[in-house]
């Protein structure tokens, strides 16, 4: 299978999901770049974290506007899996193709350690491989990562299973001292109402080797591609 | 705007002294025009000419069968790691536009050594810091000011390391009162590439255009080098214009273009403009490659409206590169420039006689000869002060203190606590190669591409060096290579940092010489080259002049994954054992700083002999994978180090030093050199203690990891024990209790 890697001027996670992903056998990762205008062949995209445009005037408001984010709308409404990390899971909420947005850490420090993620729904073609109710780590690298939405969106969101994962302790235990930045609900991860777009701020990628401290961040890359496979089989 | 004239006045407001005001003469012939008055007043500055310490630096040993690009020879030295790969990694200050604008001058501190490394055609990959402040405790105004400068500067580095997406993965931040008023800013990069790719900062091929790629030149860091000669006073805040501002997001386009463009066969030299701008780089470029460099004013891409040629000759805005180009092969460089959006323009042309000439239309601006002006600046042999080394620590002045007390009281000192609120800010994961993350004794990070492990460490003990500047040089050097050796890597190289007061100050020019000198020794024992670094002098506040810091930092190289080793406890029943001798060393210590308010004595012996030993007995027992836990005894000596081996885990340990026949805060708290605390497995011991024997260090059995979460230290009679949960709490919370956060 073939997955684009979005890059914008500023991403900077793009090589680091690249290599995550071509750890995984059959799969082709490639990187885009943002003045493509075209996402036909690829079977699933991804916005990778960064800084895109600097960040400056807010998150993501720039990149959406980038002449390839036409074309991951059009294969985001086709059903296509499309996943948000970090910087772009800001895209995809200043895109709209989420709900909600992501504000300023309330402690208004950039935070970057491992923290734990509890699976509220495993139901999403990017965790079926996980359990409802696993606690994976996985670390946050982030500024602003401080998820809001109005008090029907949410209510409508946990109706209709799109929390995907919060912030809990180790015990998975979702409580006000594991929410690292003021999120709403300890929210880290949401999915759309189709459940094919699927932005979270923690770094999966960065969390694919042992060597690395842990291979948590692999259950969801796996799930997206088993997913692909059941789409196209 | 008609130019000023050529005044004496003015020409010391340029910084210039008589003398070198008649070099200029000789130079030219001639009176210098104002824009070429200063062009030489920023390219004899110190911090571009090295004027006052560059016979010193020679003093260095920077040789070596893996040394590809040699210290002072390009933006930073390149060492070979072996299988075509090589590094290229550099450490420099940004001590002064930190102290008037602590977020922007760290930041631009993080810009500038990234583009050094990566127009050496190398990617950059990972960065450390090392930081100085005055002490941020209590509510003095100063204080405050102090808590204010560290915040900015973290928040700084922060900013720019996060934007461009490169991971801070260690430093060193310390605090006493000498850098209060002159905070220390060193900020490192590494980088890698293939032999192969090495890029060059020469103005090749006569007739070649030269391209200017990156931000627009604005007025921002006028003459920032020269401010950075000057010792800060009151009136540096009216200096603020002098500092940079930093764009993390061009700099990151202008990265990925230089790297794009010269893995084509396009560029002919490339040069950053850093210290001293559009100036430096055109006439450095020119020196290098023997040739002469012909320039535009007007085609020079520009921010502001109404800038003088003066001015943008010598600003230092940021992130601007200057390209020489292959003659023809213009079209494939726009088109990168212009896939990554940036600003270009060629300004210019390579010429055959050795001018660095600036037009502005049709006047000739500045027309020097380029080597005159870049290697042929003036070159001082300061006066050193005769030195009387320290005498030793009479103990029986210092009254015996509480180690129960003591301990929680060390680990809460701002200098040995926890800097996790540092790091914390910084992304220490990005590029996914760190392997160690911040707050053991070396970083590692795993190079993918290369398929190579590097460990990295940057120290120096400032007060040793205060009391001894030649043994605390030695130090720094030892204790960087002891960081490396506890993570079970080879030192490769080092780059050094030389932060001191006015050089015209004999005393202060001792310290220098003594340094280098000590730090030659140091990497002459290790076998090491300097391959770059930067010095910094004029650090002196209206409260004195800083103590001496002459940072180090060293890369290792890991050989085998199964190899890093990291500092912390593994496993309940686990034999501790301590590499080296008790010790008895309180001279310069931090019980002796922290807990009895002085700074005095002589500071630890540095036996270079005694030191490798123990480095090479451990690397042995680390590849024969023996060790469970490395870590090394420093501020705090061994009381410290056995705490921070139980942070971090579930465990606690026993520890039984038996009968020193010494004071138990002296056995507790000294700070002995080449000592080491490892954890092995109990069916392993007896092959490590046949091991060290064998080697020949000086070693003893001093207890065991305990599931009990209880640090308990038992010397002679006396037993202390402290819950680690306590101790960790204490080590943790100091930074951010002081810090609001």
């Amino acid at each position: 299978m073939r997955v684009a890697v979005i890059q914008f001027p500023g991403s900077n996670c793009d090589t680091d999901c690249q290599a995550a992903l071509s750890s995984f056998e059959g799969v082709r990762a490639e990187i885009v770049w943002h003045k493509e205008t075209s996402l036909a062949g690829y079977d699933a995209v991804v916005l990778p974290g960064g800084f895109s445009y600097g960040d400056y005037l807010r998150c993501g408001s720039i990149a959406r506007f980038s002449p390839i984010m036409g074309a991951v709308r059009e294969v985001a409404n086709a059903g296509v899996l499309v996943l948000g990390i970090c910087n772009g899971f800001q895209i995809l909420c200043e895109a709209g193709l989420l709900p909600g947005t992501l504000l300023r850490n309330n402690r208004l420090l950039f935070r970057c350690e491992n923290l734990h993620l509890r699976v509220e729904n495993s139901g999403t073609p990017f965790t079926s491989v996980l359990h409802t109710g696993q606690v994976l780590e996985i670390p946050i690298a982030h500024g602003e990562g401080n998820y809001f939405a109005d008090p029907e969106t949410l209510n409508q969101m946990e109706t209709n299973g799109q929390i995907v994962v919060r912030y809990c302790d180790a015990s998975g235990n979702v409580t006000a001292e594991a929410n690292p930045n003021g999120s709403l609900g300890n929210i880290a991860g949401i999915c759309s109402h189709g459940r094919n777009v699927f932005g979270l701020m923690p770094h999966p990628e960065r969390a694919c080797e042992s060597i690395l401290g842990g291979t948590d961040g692999r259950g969801i890359f796996q799930s997206m591609i088993e997913a692909v496979a059941k789409l196209e089989g | 705007m008609a130019n000023p004239t050529i005044t004496p006045e003015l020409i010391e407001k340029h910084g210039l002294s008589p003398e070198e005001y008649e070099k200029v003469l000789s130079i030219l012939g001639r009176e210098p025009s104002f824009e070429e008055l200063g062009v030489f007043s920023v390219m004899w500055s110190e911090h571009c000419s090295y004027k006052n310490s560059r016979p010193e630096l020679r003093k260095f040993p920077t040789t070596g069968p893996s040394v590809l690009v040699k210290a002072g020879e390009e933006n930073a030295g390149v060492i070979d790691i072996g299988d075509g790969w090589a590094v290229a990694f550099k450490i420099e200050s940004h001590n002064h536009p930190s102290a008037v604008e602590p977020f922007q001058g760290a930041a631009t501190g993080v810009g500038g050594i990234i583009r050094d490394i990566f127009t050496m055609g190398a990617r950059p990959v990972f960065l450390m810091d090392s930081l100085r402040f005055g002490s941020i405790e209590g509510e003095s105004d100063q204080a405050r000011t102090n808590r204010r400068l560290f915040a900015g500067v973290v928040a700084g580095i922060a900013h720019y390391g996060n934007c461009i997406g490169l991971p801070t993965i260690a430093g060193e931040v310390y605090f006493d009162e000498s850098y209060s008023g002159n905070p220390l800013v060193n900020a490192f990069c590494l980088g890698i590439l293939r032999h192969e790719q090495i890029a060059r900062g020469a103005a090749e091929g006569v007739g070649n255009p030269v391209f200017y790629v990156g931000a627009e030149t604005g007025r921002d860091g006028l003459a920032g080098a020269a401010f950075a000669s000057r010792e800060l006073t009151e009136e540096s805040k009216a200096d603020r214009p002098a500092v940079q501002v930093g764009d993390p997001f061009r700099e990151k386009l202008l990265l990925e273009a230089c790297l794009e463009l010269l893995a084509t066969d396009c560029v002919a030299g490339i040069q950053d403009m850093g210290a001293a701008g559009l100036t430096c780089s055109t006439c450095e470029t020119a020196s290098r490659g023997g040739t002469g460099v012909e320039i535009d004013i007007q085609l020079v891409p520009q921010r502001a409206k109404g800038q003088t040629p003066y001015e943008v000759l010598l600003s230092e805005s940021q992130e601007r590169m200057l390209v020489i180009v292959k003659k023809g092969q213009e079209d494939t460089v726009k088109q990168i420039f212009e896939k990554w959006d940036l600003p270009y323009a060629e300004i210019g042309v390579v010429t055959d006689d050795g001018q660095m000439r600036v037009r502005n239309g049709n006047d000739v601006v500045v027309d020097v000869p380029a080597r005159a002006l870049a290697d042929d600046g003036p070159l001082y042999f300061r006066e050193a002060a005769p030195f009387t080394p320290p005498d030793p620590l009479d103990l029986a002045s210092v009254p015996q203190a509480d180690p129960l007390k003591i301990l929680p009281t060390l680990l809460a000192h701002p200098s040995i606590a926890s800097k996790r609120w540092v790091w914390r800010q910084y992304d220490h994961m990005v590029r996914t190669g760190t392997a160690v993350l911040p707050g053991s004794d070396a970083a590692v990070f795993i190079v993918r591409e290369a398929n190579k492990i590097l460990a990295a460490s940057t120290d120096c003990n400032a007060v040793y060096c205060k009391l001894d500047p030649s043994v605390g040089s030695r130090i720094a050097v030892a204790e960087c290579a002891r960081n490396l050796a506890c993570s079970g890597a080879v030192p490769i190289g080092v780059t050094d940092n030389l932060n001191f007061g006015n050089p015209h100050k004999p005393e202060n020019f001792h310290q220098l010489r003594a340094a280098v000198e000590g730090i030659s020794e140091g990497c002459r024992a290790f076998n090491v080259p300097v391959t770059g670094g930067n010095v910094s002098l004029y650090n002196e506040s209206p409260a004195g002049t800083i103590d001496p810091t002459p940072t180090i930092s060293m890369v290792g190289l890991i050989e085998d994954a199964s190899h890093i080793t990291t500092q912390a406890f593994k496993e309940a029943g686990d034999q501790v054992f301590l590499i080296g001798e008790i010790g008895s060393e309180l001279g310069g210590s931090h019980y002796l700083l922290a807990i009895h308010g002085r700074k005095e004595g002589a500071p630890p012996e540095m036996d270079f002999g005694k030191e490798k030993a123990v480095h090479n007995a451990l690397l042995g027992i680390i590849r024969k994978g023996l060790v469970r836990s490395a870590h090394d005894c420093s501020e705090g000596g061994l009381a410290v180090a056995l705490a921070e081996s139980c942070f971090g885990t579930a465990f606690g340990a026993s520890i039984d030093l038996g009968e020193t026949g010494q004071r138990v805060d002296v056995d507790l708290f000294n700070e002995s050199q080449g000592r080491v605390v490892i954890s092995l497995s109990p069916s392993n011991r007896s092959f490590v203690e046949s091991e060290l024997t064998s080697s020949g260090v000086p070693f003893r059995f001093i207890g065991t990891v305990t599931a009990d979460p209880d640090l308990s230290i038992t010397s002679g009679a006396s037993v202390f024990n402290w819950p680690v949960a306590n101790l960790n709490d204490t080590f943790e919370k100091a930074i951010p209790l002081l810090m609001g956060a």
